[in-house]
């Protein structure tokens, strides 16, 4: 009884093994990308893998095999106690690593080109442009050129990009949607970037990647690609729903809890990625800034409070900002320090 | 430890033994400074980061005063060179000297901090308080460790005094003085960056 | 006032899981003292360990430290494969996401800060100075204080357990979270200073060991004529002394924005998060080398030893590691790909992560060139050895994959990177230590350990650590984030149930290093170690009897080549004894070290809880202690030569009867 229990449970770790392995390709979703993002990436993982075998497949051959000629047992083989350099084995062992490194290299600098999270996805379709705002502990989705937002749930268009600006109210967290390919840090007073396209309709997962308290494993959202049709009848129907995102609503939904049910907004606030942003942004300061009133990127322009504080109030010009430039547009950091070397 | 009855011999080996040890213990300290070193730079890396994040709080120009800071660094250098006098007379033995040197050094700290001291209350009590913004975070924190380090060096130097007061110029002392006087001209050059990146990169 | 944060609901007798741990180990600690007390040792405790600064007591005293954190570690790590095996869907497991979140940053901090460091430290600490033909490190009470700080260290890591809670930001610490706004409990305070303390402790025993080094080797031993234990061993404390300022340094700016309120880490006026990632991991990838290094060194030791050969490319192995240092410094941002760099920055630290690389499979396949042409016994540490071996390459290879920014886009933060760090930390870093703890044993008892279990212990492990950890690669490719309590994917279960029974496979091979312990104490008589060198070993270490007499060397040997004792061992000159013996300088026994230890564990307790009378007296009393050293004079004794001859007489006795014996078999 006992051993045929035993069996049974080695015969399922077996078998789980296996099927693991069989399997595979269709629950490891970072494999099995449903978007050309996630496909490039996947295939990346492939060819280097690849490549390391090269070096790493000797290592077991050779450890068996050397283990068991020169066992201590085995008189036969040769034995040379003072063998201890080869110029030639020497050549191989350092070559045959910096050659693989060299390819691997040469493939790293291109992929980090082309996978570029911050880069635009060529399409003739004009990308969905969405907000990610990151609170504590849920997501809240806004659609600036729609006017309208989702809470815990991310509706796009498949085969449309979508270009994604990642902010945060709290703690840094990590946008991540597995099936669609590159995860990207939200952080507060910060403006990141992400772009991303689902090929195919479907229902996939997404989440928070980055430890950020207590409700963090809950911290997830459906992704619902939808085609052009639906995904239009979607949006209709979203302007149409009862609740709308004041900023009283907003705090609302910003304070610390958990697993808020899924919501679609029908008016949001206008502006409120910068408006989330501002508030962490007083540290760019007018005395070397210099800003003032700059009208789209509000996040950027100083309070008049700090105004005030200002000694030479004459002379702050709005600086040009090009809204989505990538060399410069990176997070409004980046944005400082090249707008303070222009001053200069 | 008792020397009495031993032999000439381990006698010998003892004082080759601790002439041997004043070399490491001199090149241990080194070590030590280069690991200090480290703290300083991440502190001036820091402090570099955050020179432009005054959150509506003061600046360097609203912070500081040429005059003050010039006395204030004055004070410190002049203390290198006494020490550096205290040294010599060590060399050549003169006691009285040594004290003289390292009691006009100490008092030259003494002022060095004061002043420092007299600066941060200053500025605190105006409202410039380190939990004001990230420039005055950062600032406060590189120059207080800074003056951390000569006011641990102070109380060093008056442990000195006494000690050559009790044991007069003895091994031990010498090579202790040799490590204070590394420590001391370190924090010269250290106050030397200080004064560079933050006072005059931002008063420019 | 007198307490002040602290309050008596601060001690979480309520929580069963906490209450039974605290307990155990309350009842664990009583029973230890209540022995101690019973055979009145004390006295002996006080005098010949705990104020000890013989380097090889201290090696010890480490290793035991580090052996007790390793159960707590492991216990972490057990709870929280059981909470993931279970908790999903509507099940939510045992353990709340508030205690579970505390568990996976002690977990972390203590396998690296308090079992790994002070290993290392330990093995270092037995080894180099015999390795090197020293008779102490550079700094012996400088020693023992860097012990009791780790220890002081450790010491708040287990009061956490019982009063207050842990961090729940993981052991990299997680910015801003771990900021008063979003912790404002006492979690993140001990760990931050639990970290800061051991972290003081450390960059001590990096200044000490590098002087020891450069200063203190034998004469005739050029650098290249070192033992690559030795190179590895230098080569980590200048890491040490190079990066722990650096975290120093950053904790304390933590601690300013906790305590007083400033902005270097805050989402306002002006923080920088991002500052901390930076300044956490320029400390935080060479500590990766800072603890495999020195397993690298134990690596070659053991292969040549049990290959019966030298080690094959002495100077690649030399460079190589020389080479991993250089580039250590150069890579730290490949852990926060995924910031929103610019792509230029992430292909320049892509590829010098990849470049690590190189010299790391240069130094796998000299070791394997060792084997060649070998006679090769399966001893313990060889067993780890090639262990290692086999299992290393594999996380080598997800490494290598990792550092391609693109690719670690979809796998960072997952349990992809857990499993990778798990491949290198555990081949990489434990199975060295495990082989160097196998191998120098007899050198520092007298006594062999039990072969058997030692075996066992190793194949608990390595199947252990497949069945763990190799389904994490699977689970991060299905999208499985890190740090997670509970989870509403019923994929993953299957996985993590596999994980789980792995980590007991796990704990069969830690039960196993114990009992070997326990059987090779009690046989000890049957394993003696009589000749000093039980493995026909290379290095000078050997050359002294086991357990090595407290002067370690009767007479400084003078080197003439790598692997000088069995050069002497071939010449035949290895077992002369010399005609005379001199009188030997030692130093002296001294309390400051433990002393220092318990007042900075009040420091500790006090600083976290706010006790500013207690901070303020425990601080003044460690200077008035320092201040008190420097006044001490008497901090050497005298070894006669009668002595030194009666115990080395001894010695080459017991050697004649051991070789006599050899001989007739």
């Amino acid at each position: 009884m006992r051993k045929s229990k035993l069996t049974k449970l080695t015969k399922g770790i077996v078998l789980l093994l296996l099927t693991a392995m069989m399997s595979g390709c269709k629950d490891m979703v970072v494999l099995n990308s449903k978007g050309p993002i996630g496909r490039s990436e996947a295939e990346l993982i492939y060819v280097s893998f690849g490549l390391m075998l090269i070096v790493v497949l000797p290592v077991f051959v050779m450890t068996f095999w050397f283990a068991i000629r020169y066992r201590d047992s085995n008189k036969k083989a040769t034995y040379k106690p003072n063998w201890a350099h080869s110029n030639k084995i020497e050549f191989v062992v350092w070559t045959v690593p910096i050659i693989i490194i060299v390819i691997l290299s040469f493939l790293t600098w291109k992929s980090t080109k082309e996978l570029d999270p911050y880069k635009p996805i060529e399409s003739n379709v004009k990308p969905l442009e969405v907000d990610v705002i990151s609170l504590d502990w849920n997501w809240l989705f806004v659609y600036p050129e729609d006017s309208v937002a989702t809470l815990n749930e991310l509706v796009i268009e498949s085969g449309r990009p979508v270009s994604f600006r990642l902010t945060s109210q709290t703690v840094m967290t990590s946008f991540f949607i597995p099936q669609l390919g590159s995860q990207m840090y939200a952080m507060a007073g910060m403006r990141t970037r992400l772009n991303l396209m689902a090929d195919v309709p479907g229902t996939y997962m997404g989440r928070n990647l980055e430890y950020s308290g207590n409700g963090y494993h809950k911290m997830n959202f459906k992704v619902l690609a939808k085609t052009p049709e639906d995904f239009k009848a979607w949006l209709k129907t979203a302007k149409t729903t009862s609740d709308t995102l004041t900023m009283a609503q907003y705090e609302e939904i910003s304070k610390p809890k958990a697993g808020h049910p899924v919501k679609v907004y029908a008016s949001i606030v206008p502006d409120l990625f910068d408006k989330v942003m501002a508030p962490f942004m007083d540290w760019m300061n007018c005395h070397e800034m210099k800003m003032d009133g700059c009208s789209h990127e509000g996040a950027c322009e100083c309070s008049d409070k700090q105004m005030d504080k200002c000694h030479d109030k004459t002379g702050c010009e709005c600086p040009d900002m090009k809204k989505d430039s990538p060399e410069m547009g990176k997070s409004c950091h980046d944005m400082d320090n090249k707008k303070m070397e222009d001053n200069k | 430890m008792k020397t009495d009855n031993l032999s000439a011999e381990t006698k010998a080996m003892i004082k080759a033994e601790h002439s041997h040890h004043k070399e490491i213990d001199l090149f241990g300290f080194w070590i030590y400074l280069m690991s200090d070193l480290v703290i300083f730079s991440v502190l001036f890396a820091t402090f570099v980061v955050f020179q432009h994040n005054y959150a509506g709080a003061a600046g360097p120009k609203d912070l500081f005063e040429m005059p003050y800071l010039f006395i204030e660094t004055m004070l410190l250098l002049l203390s290198s060179v006494t020490y550096g006098f205290s040294v010599i007379a060590m060399n050549d033995n003169k006691k009285s000297q040594v004290l003289i040197g390292l009691i006009v050094t100490a008092l030259l700290g003494l002022g060095f901090v004061g002043m420092e001291i007299n600066e941060f209350a200053h500025m605190i009590a105006e409202g410039s308080s380190p939990d004001k913004s990230g420039y005055l975070s950062a600032f406060f924190t590189l120059v207080a460790t800074h003056g951390l380090h000569v006011s641990f060096g102070l109380l060093w130097m008056f442990i000195l005094i006494l000690q050559i007061v009790k044991h007069g110029l003895k091994d031990g002392v010498r090579s202790r003085l040799m490590r204070l006087s590394l420590f001391w001209h370190f924090l010269d050059v250290v106050w030397v960056g200080v004064f560079t990146v933050v006072y005059l990169m931002g008063l420019v | 006032m007198i307490f002040g944060k602290l309050q008596l609901s601060d001690i979480p007798y309520d929580n069963p899981v906490i209450a039974g741990a605290l307990a155990s180990s309350t009842i664990l600690a009583l029973v230890i003292i209540g022995l101690i007390t019973y055979y009145k040792k004390w006295g002996y405790l006080w005098k010949e360990w705990l104020t000890s600064v013989d380097h090889k007591k201290i090696g010890m005293m480490y290793i035991i430290f580090s052996l007790v954190m390793l159960l707590r570690g492991f216990a972490d790590g057990i709870m929280m494969r059981a909470q993931q095996a279970m908790a999903v869907g509507d099940n939510q497991g045992y353990l709340p996401s508030h205690h579970y979140d505390q568990i996976f940053g002690a977990h972390g901090t203590i396998m690296i800060i308090f079992f790994a460091m002070p290993f290392m430290v330990g093995l270092m600490n037995l080894v180099i100075p015999q390795q090197i033909g020293a008779r102490d490190v550079a700094f012996p009470v400088l020693n023992s204080i860097s012990l009791w700080l780790t220890a002081a260290g450790g010491a708040l890591m287990m009061i956490s357990l019982g009063v207050g809670e842990f961090s729940n930001t993981g052991w990299t610490g997680i910015a801003p979270l771990f900021e008063k706004a979003f912790n404002p409990g006492v979690g993140v305070d001990y760990w931050m200073w639990a970290f800061q303390i051991a972290g003081v402790g450390t960059t001590l025993a990096g200044v000490n060991f590098i002087v020891t080094i450069i200063k203190m080797r034998a004469p005739g031993m050029t650098l290249m004529k070192m033992p690559l234990f030795t190179w590895t061993t230098i080569i980590t404390n200048v890491l040490m002394v190079l990066s722990f300022p650096v975290i120093t340094a950053a904790l304390a700016l933590l601690a300013c924005d906790r305590y007083l309120d400033m902005h270097f880490f805050t989402n306002e006026l002006g923080g920088n998060m991002m500052l901390w990632n930076n300044l956490f991991w320029m400390w935080g990838h060479p500590e990766v080398y800072i603890v495999i290094l020195p397993a690298f060194g134990v690596y070659s030791e053991v292969v040549a030893t049990y290959s019966r050969k030298k080690l094959f490319g002495y100077k690649s192995l030399v460079w190589a590691t020389a080479a991993i240092m250089l580039l250590s410094f150069t890579v730290w941002l490949h852990h926060y790909f995924t910031m929103g760099n610019t792509t230029d920055v992430n292909t320049f630290f892509g590829i010098t992560t990849m470049m690590i690389a190189i010299p790391t499979g240069v130094k796998i396949y000299d070791w394997l060139f060792t084997m060649y042409r070998g006679r090769i016994t399966f001893s313990v540490p060889m067993y780890w050895t090639m262990g290692f071996f086999v299992t290393f390459v594999v996380g080598g290879m997800t490494g290598v994959l990792m550092a391609i920014p693109a690719a670690d886009f979809v796998v960072h933060n997952s349990l992809f990177l857990i499993a990778h760090f798990h491949n290198m930390l555990i081949p990489g870093v434990l199975y060295g230590y495990m082989a160097g703890y196998n191998y120098w044993f007899p050198k520092v008892t007298g006594f062999k350990l039990n072969e058997k279990w030692g075996k066992l212990s190793f194949w608990g492990w390595a199947v252990g650590f497949m069945v763990a950890f190799y389904p994490l690669y699977i689970l991060g490719f299905m999208g499985m984030p890190r740090r997670i309590s509970h989870y509403d994917n019923p994929e993953w279960q299957p996985y993590l149930i596999v994980a789980a029974i792995g980590t007991l496979i796990i704990g069969f091979g830690i039960f196993a290093t114990l009992v070997q312990l326990f059987l090779s104490i009690k046989d000890r008589k049957k394993n003696l170690d009589t000749t000093g060198d039980p493995w026909n070993a290379r290095t000078l270490e050997w050359s002294t009897a086991s357990p090595t007499p407290e002067y370690n060397f009767a007479v400084i040997p003078h080197v003439k080549e790598l692997d000088d004792f069995m050069r002497m061992k071939e010449d035949g000159t290895a077992y002369k004894q010399p005609e005379k013996y001199f009188d030997i300088m030692m130093p002296k026994n001294k309390p400051y070290g433990p002393l220092v230890g318990a007042f900075t564990i009040a420091f500790g307790f006090a600083i976290v809880w706010y006790i500013w009378w207690l901070v303020i007296v425990s601080l003044i009393a460690i200077i008035a202690l320092v201040i008190v050293m420097s006044f001490d004079d008497d901090m050497e004794y005298i070894i006669p030569a009668e002595e030194v001859k009666r115990q080395e007489d001894l010695h080459f006795e017991k050697l004649a009867i051991a070789m006599a014996q050899s001989d007739n078999k």
